[in-house]
């Protein structure tokens, strides 16, 4: 469990991505099975153990500290597991492998919990103490996707990530038949149904590129403002993956439910009241739920749009033109109301194109998309065969208030930045912003923000509010979260208006007017 | 005399009516004794400072020559007004000291400043000084602080410069005593090569070579591109533009804080290692039941913890709620 300790300590305090995959490919090529296995699956969320309840814990440390001492101590600290592996006395520095303390967690009777928690405590150093009661309690917090996981694992051999992908969920941890098809073995059977497939993406695309296309060769149809996913039913086993593959249909039972059919799907998920499609902050009330409630299940119904079919009654049409497979979805009967198809767009020109992308039937929709009706169903991104023209994006000139210190190559330079809009006579903070800028810009924005720091907390500096930024984003939605009310999508700092006065930033009602 | 007439807690810092003097005092007073160099403890402008040769260099170097009108090395038993005073070293950084106060008749009093019970390369180990009452320090006065061997924390430094060749370390240390004695560390951890000192470390470097303490080949942290895998800089200067030269630097800091991670992420550290000049909960603890003293008066940092361990003990503690002292300065 060194390694393990290590690898946690490590991640949680690096950033970056590169850095990241860095520390866990290492970590995973010079740790043997199953700790391995083990490590991976914990830091993915696919480790299920017995989940060890902070008042457990609490217990434990009454019987051994000092109640007030144990309130300062945690009170400093401010988090329970990391308390409690500080405080544990003991000298103990065993290697205990992973597998013995995940054997213990999955194991042990509640009865007996306490005490052979204790005991494992007894035998380990302090970093390795708090390896162990995160995995106890379930919450590792390092940063670290499932996605880059398997990144990672992809550059250990030669299966692609897509590959992995496409095997992942019918894999179960220790991992041993993946690691040994990486290390040049056989391609593990699937184990489960149901499996995701890599999902088939698209580039930007603007209309002078489009003139260059002739439109007879492509098809065209809205894109929806939700979810990408993939809704498969394979001989009874139902998923729902995002475009990930991960597998969210735990938190979409309605969903699931709907899957009446025989196949993989990949459509929009989005949420409909009365054939309506609602924004997308309401799809987003039902994410990264564990349960859900009956009445958000009646409030915010859940249904799927479809763009493609890629599987279908036993039948991979992934090869086939899109013009058949669309011809194939078209015709197919999906036995219930909360899955129709996104209909195509009717057009002969680019022109005319642009101009139902200009004025579309709902605020939900998010642009266009074309794609060549020849064009099979390829994983990943490949460049051409389908475009996304998404409609502008909206912009507002507000006013830089705070900058924070980037990591990796931006360590050193003031690199995010939280911009405001005019309230009354107040600049009320309505995002954050990292990108959008050149480096030479950044450089700018640094010599900028260090001339004119009017406070400081910790790492972040307030600024004199005078220099405008015209930001651009995608969408917005109602947020409780923000002190402004809302919330904005792929926030980017789209210009730098040395030349305009603060005072003629946007106000913050002319941004609720764009709310959809 | 009671003890409390003997030293007591004022505005300027702590005062002894019967010496005349103040220990460590945060404003300029006539007559000041200096536990040790660091800016908080050892302020310029006093009339007249008495302190460890070492400690009065420091002060030399970093205010220059005139900080005090007059300056006396603390050598052996002292009288100072009507009391006896002596220094011993405190293990804290170079030239650090307990000052211990008696006067004729009365408790002795030691006042340990800033101390460390580990072994460090760049100072003298502390020394025990029986006493009546003992003023110590409670930086890091919560049980969650144990410091670990720093060898071991060499050992990380060592693993992730081995994981990341290509990637320079930048490790925070503050200028005087935690740099050098991260540097020292580092050579006993084997690493050889050049080191990289920021400007800002280089008087007080050169100061403790002179001194007869070997930090290998130090190189400036200050041309355009830094040949050196291993950098050492004050926390301060990863704010500044000069960090910027380096690319896609490991940024790390060397601090008894670093033991808890949400201080490490506020910081914005990749590399945390902690690495301590001040006792922790076992150090201060023993220190404590190895002086038996009768009273023990606390100045600065957590003390409800360590009042709290106190009052478990049975043992008279009291709170100084001295102001001026950073928890651990930078």
């Amino acid at each position: 469990m060194k390694a393990f300790a290590h690898l946690l300590e490590r991640l949680a305090f690096t950033p970056a991505r590169n850095a990241k995959l860095r520390l866990l490919r290492h970590y995973l090529e010079t740790t043997p099975d199953p700790d391995r296995g083990y490590a991976l699956a914990a830091l993915t969320g696919d480790l299920k153990l017995r989940a060890v309840t902070p008042s457990l814990l609490r217990g434990l440390m009454a019987e051994r500290v000092d109640d007030q001492l144990f309130a300062l101590s945690y009170d400093f600290v401010g988090d329970l597991a990391e308390t409690i592996a500080l405080l544990w006395q003991g000298d103990g520095d065993q290697d205990v492998p992973l597998h013995e303390a995940v054997t213990l967690l999955s194991d042990t009777g509640k009865a007996g919990l306490p005490a052979a928690i204790a005991a494992m405590l007894d035998r380990l150093g302090p970093s390795q103490r708090l390896a162990f009661l995160k995995l106890a309690t379930g919450n590792m917090r390092v940063g670290l996707s499932a996605r880059l996981a398997r990144i990672a694992l992809a550059e250990m051999g030669e299966p692609e990530v897509a590959d992995i992908e496409e095997i992942w969920h019918g894999l179960k941890p220790p991992y041993r038949p993946l690691f040994d098809w990486i290390a040049g073995g056989a391609r593990p059977e699937h184990a489960a149904r149901a499996p995701f497939r890599p999902v088939m993406l698209s580039t930007p695309v603007d209309l002078d590129q489009l003139r260059g296309f002739d439109p007879d060769e492509y098809m065209a149809e809205w894109k929806w403002d939700g979810i990408r996913v993939q809704a498969i039913n394979d001989g009874g086993v139902r998923r729902l993956y995002s475009r990930t593959g991960e597998d969210i249909g735990a938190a979409f039972p309605d969903v699931i439910e709907a899957l009446n059919f025989d196949g993989a799907a990949d459509g929009e998920l989005l949420v409909r009241r009365d054939g309506e499609v609602a924004v997308f902050g309401d799809l987003q009330k039902r994410l990264n739920r564990k349960a859900i409630s009956r009445a958000m299940l009646d409030s915010h119904p859940a249904g799927l749009r479809l763009y493609d079919l890629m599987i279908w009654q036993g039948r991979d049409l992934r090869g086939l033109p899109l013009a058949e497979r669309r011809a194939v979805l078209d015709g197919a009967d999906f036995g219930s109301d909360r899955i129709d198809v996104s209909p195509l767009l009717d057009f002969a020109t680019w022109d005319d194109l642009a101009a139902l992308r200009a004025d579309p039937p709902s605020a939900v929709i998010e642009g266009v998309m074309i794609k060549r009706r020849d064009s099979p169903y390829v994983g990943g991104r490949p460049r051409g065969p389908w475009f996304k023209w998404k409609r502008d994006p909206m912009v507002v000139d507000a006013v830089m208030l705070y900058a924070q210190r980037g990591h990796g190559k931006r360590s050193g330079f003031y690199s995010d930045f939280t911009f405001g809009l005019w309230d009354g006579d107040q600049l009320v903070p309505v995002g954050k912003a990292y990108f959008g800028f050149t480096d030479e810009e950044l450089r700018e924005l640094d010599r900028f923000v260090r001339t004119n720091t009017v406070d400081r907390f910790g790492p972040v500096r307030a600024v004199a509010p005078k220099l405008v930024l015209e930001v651009a984003f995608e969408g917005l939605n109602e947020s409780g979260r923000h002190k402004s009310g809302i919330a904005m999508r792929f926030p980017r700092i789209s210009r730098i208006r040395w030349d305009k006065p603060a005072a003629e930033a946007d106000r913050l009602d002319s941004l609720k007017e764009m709310l959809p | 005399m009671r003890a409390d007439q003997i030293l007591h807690p004022t505005e300027a810092g702590l005062y002894c009516p019967p010496g005349d003097f103040f220990i460590d005092p945060i404003r300029p007073v006539p007559r000041a004794l200096i536990t040790h160099g660091h800016g908080d403890h050892a302020r310029a402008g006093h009339g007249a400072v008495m302190a460890t040769r070492q400690t009065l260099d420091i002060m030399a170097i970093r205010y220059g020559t005139d900080f005090a009108r007059t300056r006396q090395v603390a050598e052996g038993p002292l009288r100072v007004g009507d009391t006896q005073v002596s220094f011993h070293p405190a293990g804290h950084i170079l030239g650090s000291a307990q000052i211990a106060v008696q006067p004729g008749a009365g408790p002795k009093i030691v006042v340990s400043g800033d101390y460390c019970r580990r072994a460090n390369p760049v100072c003298a180990p502390f020394e025990p000084v029986p006493c009546d009452v003992f003023v110590t320090e409670a930086t890091f006065g919560l049980p969650v602080f144990r410091h670990p061997d720093p060898a071991q924390e060499m050992a990380r430094l060592l693993a992730s410069m081995a994981e990341f060749p290509d990637r320079p370390h930048l490790i925070g240390a503050y200028a005087l005593g935690k740099a050098q004695r991260l540097i020292a560390l580092a050579r006993a951890a084997g690493i050889d090569g050049p080191i990289a000192i920021h400007g800002a470390l280089q008087r007080l470097c050169d100061y403790h070579i002179e001194q007869g303490i070997a930090l290998g080949a130090l190189i400036p942290a200050t041309a355009e591109d830094v040949p050196a895998h291993l950098v050492i800089a004050p926390p301060s200067a990863f704010a500044s533009p000069w960090v910027q030269r380096f690319r896609d630097p490991v940024i790390g800091f060397a601090s008894g804080w670093m033991q808890v991670r949400a201080r490490a992420r506020q910081r914005g550290v990749e590399l945390p290692l902690v690495v301590s000049d001040h006792v922790d909960w076992p150090q201060v603890t023993a220190t404590i039941r190895e002086l038996s003293p009768s009273e023990v008066w606390i100045t600065h940092g957590a003390e409800e913890g360590l009042l709290r361990w106190c009052e478990l003990q049975g043992i008279p503690a009291r709170p100084l709620r001295l102001v001026g002292y950073e928890d651990e300065p930078e």
